[in-house]
């Protein structure tokens, strides 16, 4: 490694590392390639041929992402045969290609769309090839949309789908003109092994996959003048909503977005990050008593190690390829559903209103959200607890719509009630982040100190590893966990269902001996979630990270269990972690899905 | 029809010595280097159609380390027009065994395997029978090789050697992007040497009478013989092992029927050479001797005058359009395109001119297609519009 070798592109020397891209050395000198199926998460394709440059010496253009810089090497990326022969491309492209621009959801934001109008492809002179085809669009999935008219095979999604989820839901079916990204014997994306994580939305570069968009069922709530219209915010949302509206990766927007919202005319404006804190009082304490039982009680039956149950994606997973391991997802349902449920029973009580006249709506940063909305779990007030789920590119959509500069917004503050929350509510957002929040406030709990590390900050459970594991040792507890004495609390984090599955089957091999995982469906966890601003990539996802720290190092509160509207509502309403009305409307329990 | 041989006719690789055991005996007491010479300079090219030399690519396998190797005879024979594969392991199965267990020696790899195209699945018995009773000697002789046949699923792309190796990976039968090449990574990402069956055939030639005795044959750069499978408008179709380097009209003189308008040399995937031009072609590979010197997998078709070129291109492009793998750009929609458009130009829905357009993306193809099969379509297509362009259009 680290072997240096000389190229020329446009008459310019470079020096470069062997074995880099043409792609990537080209990007160094400020040289921009156009890519269509290249994408950073992926491994490299070469099957657009959109990046197409010429090799000085060989009659064969060379894809300048599948490429590797040899010594010597001699690159033209703006030649007349380059120019005409990825034109030639890109009309193939558009000739196969539903290019219904103006009625498309990507319009605006479509890298197809993107390419014809820099090359500027004004006569389409090839036959157009979509008329031929019995294409149809598979709407039955509650969060994902596709539509083969306008699929362009770069199989973005299906190496997403495999490489990124180890789902494989997606693939390819036949060969030549009949080639085509398909599921398991054509079925719907809702009749197949799916986890709506919706990352193949977030990859896919045209309209052949998006989100189902409920922006017109949530406009008609608010101008429903007897609807009483209430929101929650993701965590993650804030983090990454300001890139739709102008602003640079890792801007934080938590302020403007709750000034938005009020102006789109929410009658509530709260916050998912106060069920997260809420998250974290239920799920530690539903640690903490596994770890009694099977500590101190010595009970077998125990199920550990506890995993998490926040992200839906990873709930659809485990529930398909896993189902025997049920038991040790924890009973907490995701911070979005205990929001539902308490915002029509706890909420409404509270405010001495109608329950069935208030519309729970979320922005999330997911698809899979839309999914755990409607599922027939989740009516624990008595209604569907969630009515519509947003997600971050549509909260832009609808923000657009209604006029609002969002650049110029004042920062405004949560509403009261279920709108307070914490750095470790925040943290949810981002891989290693429910982790963390467990641990500051279960250590805490348990030996009446803060967790030794320096500001809160648990590091190791930091990062984008896939898979991260960290060990803590409890010592001097309380009286009452002197079970926990000495014990080295074994902890791991997961983020992206490939590495769900690896830590999985260590699980089920019997080669972890865990006792609490967090899992996340998305990379990167919910900032990188498949609702969120399209592109996302490995800087990108770094970036909303380091914000969504900023976001907790700045709040008031660092610990769940310090958040002032969290003692309120276990006052109030709850009692205590765990109780009888708790275990209505916070917990739930997952079925095996077989198909 | 002249009734006189110029053609020069061999008879290597149909001859049955039944001397295998020996040529595998003499050949396993030489050492790699020797046989890797004896190679080289016989100057054999793949006879698959792409004509790499045979020898530099079992060198370049031979010098990289690693734990394990492979050698794969490509017996998924698609090419339309082209059937001498299947001959050569219906009737002298043992050559092709010996050749394989002999490269096996050579680079250092332990196992073989001849991908069977699915269509030859009727090959199969006689062919376990064969490996058995090669593999008992191997014991005997104390020489650990083994060889298993794969059978193919019937997809033309998959004799494209990386496309090859997917398939056998049980993945979907997708080319791969170059470099890294088979030499370095090939099948489960080791170096493995591939070689369609009729250059395996000839190693065996090669190493049985050394290197000289085929170098002698040919011309330059066309060393040796090759077989020919010889179909359409002839009295004679058949297999014939003939040398490198003849002229076109002395092949049309011997196989003709008088009648010949254009020859397909390569199958769909070469060239249509037009009467025009039959003098000043020859056919082997690459080389300045006389005129345009074509390759070819062995595929000669033979077309007389009651043929429509158009017909015939109709007829590739649909085969194209099918056997695309669907992976990259230009293959998969290109060849749609092609199709549809010389349909279109012939039912007066698109202008004659609308054939440049075609050709010039013809072009394209050939410059950015990701395998071999996008990258020659053009052959085919521009070599039948330019001469028959008049048959395109009326």
């Amino acid at each position: 490694m680290g072997k240096k070798v000389k190229i020329t592109i446009n008459g310019q020397s470079v020096e470069i590392e062997k074995g880099t891209s043409i792609l990537d050395a080209a990007k160094q000198i400020g040289v921009i390639i156009p890519t269509l199926c290249y994408h950073k998460d992926l491994c490299v394709a070469g099957n657009c041929r959109v990046c197409i440059v010429e090799v000085v010496g060989q009659k064969r253009l060379a894809p300048a992402c599948a490429t590797p810089c040899e010594e010597g090497m001699d690159i033209l990326t703006n030649t007349h045969k380059v120019r005409n022969s990825r034109k030639h491309i890109i009309e193939l492209l558009l000739s196969e290609h539903n290019a219904d621009c103006t009625s498309c959801y990507k319009n605006g934001n479509c890298e197809l769309q993107l390419l014809a109008s820099e090359y500027k492809i004004m006569n389409q002179d090839f036959i157009h090839l979509v008329p031929f085809r019995n294409y149809t669009i598979d709407d039955y999935s509650p969060s994902i949309i596709k539509d083969d008219s306008k699929c362009i095979r770069c199989q973005r999604c299906v190496r997403t789908c495999a490489e990124l989820q180890s789902v494989n839901a997606l693939t390819m079916a036949y060969k030549g003109e009949y080639a085509q990204v398909t599921t398991f014997f054509k079925k719907s994306m809702n009749d197949v092994i799916c986890t709506n994580c919706g990352q193949c939305v977030n990859h896919c570069p045209t309209g052949a996959l998006v989100e189902k968009n409920y922006i017109e069922e949530v406009w008609a709530a608010i101008s429903d003048k007897d609807k009483y219209v209430v929101i929650q915010t993701a965590p993650a949302v804030r983090v990454g909503l300001g890139e739709e509206l102008g602003f640079d990766p890792g801007s934080r927007s938590t302020g403007k977005m709750v000034a938005a919202l009020k102006r789109l005319g929410f009658d509530s404006v709260m916050d998912t990050d106060f069920t997260a804190d809420l998250t974290i009082m239920e799920e530690g304490t539903e640690l903490l008593t596994r770890l009694k039982k099977a500590l101190a009680g010595n009970d077998k039956t125990v199920k550990l190690p506890m995993t998490t149950s926040c992200s839906p994606g990873w709930i659809k997973f485990i529930e398909h390829l896993y189902p025997e391991f049920l038991d040790h997802l924890s009973s907490c349902k995701s911070p979005q559903q205990m929001f539902g449920a308490l915002v029509k029973t706890y909420y409404a009580k509270a405010r001495k209103m109608d329950p069935a006249k208030i519309v729970s709506v979320s922005v999330m940063p997911c698809t899979a959200k839309k999914f755990e909305a409607a599922r027939p779990e989740m009516h624990d007030s008595g209604y569907r607890d969630v009515d519509y789920v947003l997600t971050t590119r549509e909260l832009a959509i609808m923000i657009k719509q209604a006029g609002i500069d969002f650049k110029k917004l004042e920062d405004m503050h949560f509403d009261r009630l279920m709108g307070e929350s914490t750095g470790a509510g925040v943290i949810f957002g981002v891989t290693g982040g429910v982790m963390e929040a467990a641990l500051r406030t279960a250590y805490e709990l348990v030996t009446g100190r803060e967790v030794p590390f320096e500001n809160l900050n648990i590091t190791p459970v930091r990062g984008m590893e896939g898979v991260r594991e960290a060990r803590i040792k409890i010592d001097n507890p309380l009286k009452e966990w002197a079970f926990l004495d000495g014990v080295e609390l074994k902890c791991a984090v997961a983020h992206g269902l490939v590495n769900a599955k690896y830590l999985m089957d260590k699980v089920k091999a019997g080669k972890a001996d865990y006792h609490f995982i967090e899992f996340m469906a998305c990379p990167g966890g919910c900032l990188g979630g498949g609702g969120q601003p399209i592109p996302t990539n490995p800087e990108i996802r770094q970036r909303r990270a380091e914000a969504i720290y900023a976001e907790d190092a700045g709040m008031p509160y660092r610990k769940s269990h310090e958040n002032p509207e969290i003692i309120k509502i276990y006052k109030d309403f709850l009692g205590h972690p765990l109780s009888e009305v708790s275990h209505h409307l916070l917990h739930t329990k997952y079925t095996p899905r077989r198909l | 029809m002249s009734a006189n041989y110029i053609l020069k006719r061999a008879d290597f690789i149909f001859k049955n010595e039944n001397d295998w055991e020996e040529v595998l005996t003499k050949s396993l007491a030489r050492t790699p280097n020797e046989l890797i010479n004896e190679l080289i300079s016989s100057e054999l090219k793949g006879r698959g159609g792409a004509g790499f030399p045979t020898g530099l690519k079992w060198k370049l396998t031979s010098d990289l380390k690693s734990d394990e190797k492979f050698v794969i005879c490509n017996a998924d024979e698609g090419e339309p027009g082209t059937f001498k594969d299947r001959e050569i392991l219906s009737k002298v199965p043992f050559k092709v065994l010996t050749a394989i267990a002999i490269c096996g020696y050579v680079i250092g790899a332990r196992q073989g395997f001849i991908y069977l195209r699915g269509e030859y699945f009727f090959l199969q018995q006689e062919m376990k029978k064969a490996i058995s009773e090669f593999e008992f000697f191997c014991k005997e002789i104390k020489f650990d090789f083994k060889i298993n046949i794969f059978i193919g699923s019937g997809a033309y792309i998959c004799g494209e050697e990386t496309a090859l190796f997917e398939s056998m990976e049980g993945k979907r039968g997708e080319p791969r992007n170059k470099p890294p090449y088979p030499t370095a990574y090939g099948y489960l990402g080791k170096p493995t040497v591939i070689n369609n069956v009729e250059t395996m055939a000839h190693t065996y030639t090669i190493f049985k009478y050394g290197a000289k005795r085929f170098y002698d044959l040919g011309v330059q750069f066309s060393r040796g013989t090759k077989l020919f499978s010889v179909s359409g408008d002839t009295p004679k179709p058949g297999i014939y092992e003939l040398e490198l380097g003849m002229s076109l009209s002395d092949f049309v003189d011997e196989f003709g029927d008088d009648d010949t308008k254009a020859v397909q040399v390569g199958g769909a995937s070469g060239f249509l050479v037009p009467r025009k031009k039959f003098s000043e072609t020859s056919i082997g590979f690459e080389g300045k001797l006389v005129g345009i010197s074509l390759p070819t997998g062995g595929s000669m078709m033979l077309f007389n005058s009651s043929r429509s070129m158009f017909n015939v291109l109709d007829n590739y492009l649909n085969f194209f359009a099918e056997e695309s793998c669907g992976q990259c750009t230009p293959c998969r929609v290109g060849c749609q395109q092609l199709l549809r458009g010389i349909k279109a130009v012939k039912r007066g829905e698109k202008p004659a001119a609308y054939l440049d357009k075609l050709l010039n993306l013809a072009e394209t193809m050939q410059y950015t297609a990701k395998c071999g099969l996008g990258q020659s379509v053009a052959n085919s297509f521009s070599s039948i519009v330019e001469n028959f362009r008049e048959e395109m259009i009326y």
